[in-house]
């Protein structure tokens, strides 16, 4: 079977969108936590074939989008360094740092990398022994585990010309910083499938019920996305607020307790400024005591640097829902994904480029 | 970021003294790739599992994949009688 194409066939996007239909009965705000579902609504258009009464806001959870740009010069600052090999995701490279961005860093010489897995750079390290390879790990709950593994193979397989810079952010605080605006608009939470994947969703328990608000757990593709939706419209309109869990082929409540042990193992929790957003307490994961060997920000100097955003830029807007891409003055003119103000705009799961991709006016 | 795409299965690769070093050759309809299935230490040949940079997180569940799919029919019949009642 293949598992993909089952969740976007149509007929059933079609049926789940008549259930929605049937049961609304009042205007809703929907927001989608996750960035890579922002970009299946857009792509595939639900956001026009559900109910006018049903808004979707787009969330921050693009992890691209928020990483600090005090990492992004950061990360410039380490990868321009002779016997350097840095590597990072692919989406990381044309994300803009206070004067350039990876991708113009390459182009004039450093050794910057795609890698597909953290490991391949622990394993890059074994083979140049003459360079030092540093990995650039963001991403949120879903991706730590993975850093959290490069961390303790560079320690199980002593491999000293390898470290870790980690931007790495946690779903749960920036849900609470959104809720606790007194201004928001959101009625309900589609919750990030796969970052609940390794974290079970035991942690949305206490923000259902504080602020009396549903938090559907949903996957990606768009039968997974109008199902999420369904339930939550139908919490909604029978005045429930629970965690509810749409996404059981991949979600348990536990979560993978492998993963969450190493990450408790590598990682500890630690304020975290995002971008757009700033400082959220206890958002953000860093390296333990322990592993500061592997730390580059204790291999690198990199303590002193100025950063310097886009005044045009108002990706922190649209990453708290404010405000959709299309509203900005800049988007698709003087922001495109080549050329981009914010990060929003590179990402492949930033509003801004999603916007640019499937719903740009010729 | 969060992009994890389900595979199956096709082999595991132990290692002989360190469980966290257990990889698997996995399918992606057609592509393989060797993973880590270090955080799924209870899947065997032929599971699904979906994988994200590398690594297997969580093995599918093949019965709820037909609840799902089953599910919504009787869902929006159960909608359609709530609207007409």
């Amino acid at each position: 079977m293949n598992y993909l194409k089952a969740f976007q066939h149509p007929d059933k996007v079609f049926e789940y969108i008549e259930a929605i239909k049937c049961c609304i009965t009042r205007p809703w705000n929907i927001m989608e936590v996750c960035g890579g579902q922002t970009h299946s609504i857009i792509k595939y258009a639900l956001d026009q074939l559900l109910p006018d009464s049903i808004t979707l806001i787009h969330g921050p959870g693009c992890p691209v989008c928020v990483t600090p740009l005090a990492y992004i010069d950061k990360a410039l600052s380490i990868a321009a360094q002779p016997k350097v090999i840095f590597c990072t995701f692919g989406d990381m490279l044309r994300v803009p740092g206070s004067q350039s961005d990876l991708l113009h860093l390459k182009a004039q010489g450093a050794d910057i990398r795609i890698v597909y897995s953290p490991i391949d750079a622990v394993h890059l390290a074994q083979q140049v022994t003459d360079k030092h390879v540093v990995f650039f790990g963001v991403g949120f709950e879903t991706t730590a585990p993975t850093t959290a593994m490069a961390a303790y193979q560079a320690k199980l397989l002593r491999v000293k010309n390898f470290s870790l810079l980690i931007s790495h952010v946690r779903v749960p605080p920036v849900m609470e910083v959104l809720l606790s605006s007194p201004d928001h608009q959101i009625h309900g939470f589609l919750g990030a499938g796969h970052v609940c994947m390794v974290m079970g969703y035991h942690e949305y328990l206490p923000l259902t019920q504080r602020y009396q608000i549903p938090i559907v757990i949903t996957g990606f593709e768009p039968v997974d996305i109008v199902k999420g939706i369904l339930c939550c419209v139908r919490q909604l309109e029978n005045n429930h607020y629970a965690v509810e869990n749409s996404y059981q082929r991949a979600v348990n409540e536990g979560g993978n307790l492998p993963a969450q042990q190493l990450m408790m193992q590598v990682f500890e929790v630690v304020d975290r400024d995002w971008r757009g957003l700033g400082k959220i307490a206890g958002s953000g994961l860093a390296l333990r005591s322990e592993f500061q060997q592997w730390n580059a920000e204790s291999f690198f100097d990199v303590s002193m640097i100025n950063t310097q955003e886009a005044v045009e830029c108002l990706s922190g807007q649209v990453l708290k829902g404010l405000i959709k891409p299309p509203q900005c003055p800049q988007f698709a003119k003087r922001c495109t994904p080549e050329s981009a103000l914010g990060a929003t705009m590179v990402s492949a799961e930033g509003a801004c480029a999603a916007y640019y991709q499937y719903r740009r006016s010729p | 970021m969060c992009l994890a795409l389900p595979a199956k299965i096709i082999s595991i690769i132990k290692h002989e003294n360190n469980d966290m070093l257990v990889m698997g050759v996995v399918d992606f309809s057609g592509i393989t790739k060797a993973v880590s299935l270090a955080f799924v230490p209870e899947a065997k040949e032929n599971d699904y599992v979906i994988v994200h940079a590398g690594f297997a997180l969580s093995i599918l569940d093949q019965a709820e994949v037909q609840q799902t799919l089953d599910a919504f029919v009787e869902l929006s019949a159960f909608e359609r009688i709530n609207e007409l009642s």
